[in-house]
């Protein structure tokens, strides 16, 4: 069990982190979503203890992580850029935190081979054992960073934008295979990523943050269902922002109502996804600017009264039937719209 | 694609360029250093070794190996903690630091030497009470040690800043969170990222501090035989009209650089492919 108790971390002026609280659960897999400079590679860090925090308490399973050394944490840490020890081969590599362990837990030479043999099979580098770090692809460096930090046997997982250096292809092969690995080993894993793609396919838990803040924690769908807070929203996929304005507990959003139980009469600011916009037959709600076919869809590029401009994106067939053409003016149906008070 | 004709300079062109590098590098290198050799042995090879073997002679080499075996290992430790220190963490008067480490390269040796004599000759600040303890600094030979190590002081920690820098901390912390402790962490990771860098500053360091002359003049108060290094050896000699041991011994330094000179390309050669790599020298 990880708590992080009201953690704060400036940098001069800049405030990475700010008051921030969260539990993280043995055994789940873990993102920390947000974009650049939202305070996540800062906390990461701290549980690693490569930084300290200005305020605030991190427990590692009941014991104050400010007592313990970086060192004493048992905590695995796969760097953004990898930090292959570039003079070594993946063999001592892999082997280095065994070599540096002190006192009755030293392994022997054996020993030591026979983690290092096992690691590789486990990342599927066995031939590579002999290689050094330029000499590997992205991916291979990657898993030989991975296979670096599981032979201390961490108690915790921690991975710094594990796929952001790699191409698409192999990024999303890694991902499976990390999944599966995290599974397989019982691990508890913490992973920064700015790719919200990668957040929800891949976490038991996303924790979206944004300006040194946890906007939300929750699970991949509850946290696209229901997102929390305009950031969220918008941070999750694309988003059109519109105005509303708030009567009663329903929302008037352009031509179209929506509840907004909680929130004060007044104005408002409501959030449509593209794919959640239906074109529908006979309507005067939008004029069509542009049309980009994307693959199996067609995303509309719209003006709806008032200049506002909106997207919508609706699948071949729908736009095949509806014989949409540019410039066409046409009926809009939204299928589920987020309200949340004015900022 | 260095035959590419839209890039390939005219035949002249590059004909000129390499002749005037080779008739500078004649003039001002070659010719010299063959000078020098030929004045050593104008009178034979039994006048150069009888010159080299003289007593002082043997002294003042001696006391440049002493000063050298001192300062080397001195600014290794230097260069390399100011060099960590600088790359691996940020702290207040970074910028100051580094320009003090470039200090002895933009102050005329004599001056340093001047400096150690104001702060521990028998009218200095410390002076008297040196006197007092009977330690003598100036015109002996922690003098000597003293200046040598301050005008050699960049040489390692010049060539380590830049690398180190470049290199990060990231490997660093990974040892770190591996478990490796401070002692284990220099040992098993930072030193080995950067010993060619570390070689090369050892290297001229060397060069340096057994060929340094103004600042030593000034401090070593020229006693022959106690606290003649070779290039002062080399200047009395000279002014005694001793043109054979003078260039005997010179010809010692000369051999010095073309030494190192030539342990830097050897070097550079064993392990063109691991630099070639790393995009440095």
């Amino acid at each position: 069990m990880i708590d992080i108790s009201n953690l704060s971390k400036r940098f001069g002026a800049f405030a990475a982190l700010d008051d921030v609280s969260l539990r993280i659960t043995p055994g789940k897999l873990v993102a920390l979503l947000g974009p650049s400079g939202s305070g996540k590679t800062t906390l990461l860090r701290i549980l690693a203890g490569l930084d300290h925090a200005d305020g605030g308490a991190v427990q590692l399973n009941g014991l104050d992580a400010g007592t313990l050394k970086t060192r004493d944490r048992r905590v695995g840490f796969v760097f953004q850029h990898y930090a292959l020890f570039r003079h070594m081969s993946v063999a001592d590599n892999v082997a280095f935190g065994l070599k540096v362990k002190k006192g009755p837990d030293k392994p022997n030479k054996a020993q030591i081979a026979e983690t290092v043999g096992q690691l590789l099979d486990l990342v599927q580098l066995t031939g590579l054992a002999g290689r050094y770090p330029q000499q590997l692809s992205g991916g291979q460096r990657q898993r030989v960073a991975l296979a670096r930090a599981l032979a201390v046997e961490p108690r915790l997982l921690l991975l710094d934008e594990p796929f952001g250096a790699l191409d698409a292809q192999v990024r999303k092969d890694l991902r499976r295979w990390l999944r599966r690995l995290h599974d397989d080993m019982g691990l508890t894993s913490v992973f920064v990523t700015h790719d919200q793609e990668e957040a929800l396919e891949l976490a038991d838990e996303v924790v979206v943050m944004n300006k040194g803040r946890v906007e939300q924690v929750g699970s991949p769908a509850d946290i696209y269902d229901n997102p929390a807070t305009p950031f969220v929203f918008q941070f999750l996929g694309n988003a059109n922002r519109l105005d509303a304005v708030v009567r009663g507990g329903r929302a008037l959003v352009g031509p179209w109502t929506a509840d907004a139980p909680d929130i004060a009469d007044g104005p408002a600011v409501a959030f449509v996804r593209p794919h959640d916009l239906d074109v529908v037959p006979g309507g005067d709600h939008a004029i069509i600017r542009h049309q980009v076919v994307l693959g199996p869809t067609v995303r509309l590029d719209l003006v709806l009264d008032d200049d506002i401009t909106a997207e919508a994106i609706i699948d071949r067939e729908s736009h095949a039937r509806l014989n949409l053409r540019t410039g066409d003016r046409i009926g809009l149906q939204a299928r589920r719209i987020a309200v949340f008070a004015a900022p | 694609m260095s035959n590419h004709p839209a890039i390939r300079d005219p035949a002249w062109v590059r004909v000129a360029l390499i002749a005037a590098a080779l008739a500078f590098l004649g003039l001002f290198l070659v010719l010299p250093l063959a000078a020098v050799l030929a004045e050593a042995l104008r009178k034979g090879l039994d006048s150069y070794a009888r010159a080299l073997a003289a007593p002082d002679t043997l002294a003042a080499i001696r006391l440049t190996l002493l000063v050298a075996a001192i300062a080397v290992p001195v600014n290794v430790v230097f260069g390399l903690s100011a060099s960590w220190a600088i790359a691996k963490f940020d702290f207040r008067g970074k910028a100051l630091l580094v320009s003090f480490i470039d200090l002895p390269f933009s102050v005329s040796p004599v001056i340093s030497g001047l400096i150690y004599v104001l702060l521990f000759g028998a009218q200095g600040v410390l002076g008297p009470w040196l006197a007092e303890h009977d330690v003598k600094i100036v015109f002996a030979i922690p003098g000597i040690v003293l200046a040598t190590i301050f005008v050699t002081f960049p040489f390692v920690a010049r060539e380590l800043i830049p690398l180190m820098e470049e290199q990060g901390r990231d490997e660093e912390e990974a040892a770190l969170t591996l478990g490796a402790g401070g002692l284990r962490t220099l040992w098993s990771v930072t030193l080995p990222n950067v010993k060619w860098g570390l070689l090369y500053g050892v290297l001229l360091c060397n060069a340096r501090a057994m060929g340094e002359f103004g600042a030593v003049s000034v401090v070593s108060g020229h006693i022959r035989g106690l606290t003649n290094t070779m290039p002062l050896h080399v200047e009395i000699l000279y002014n005694e009209y001793d043109f054979v041991g003078a260039f005997a011994v010179a010809s010692l330094l000369a051999l010095l650089a073309l030494v190192t000179l030539g342990a830097k390309s050897a070097l550079e050669w064993v392990h063109r492919d691991q630099l070639a790599a790393t995009r440095r020298h």
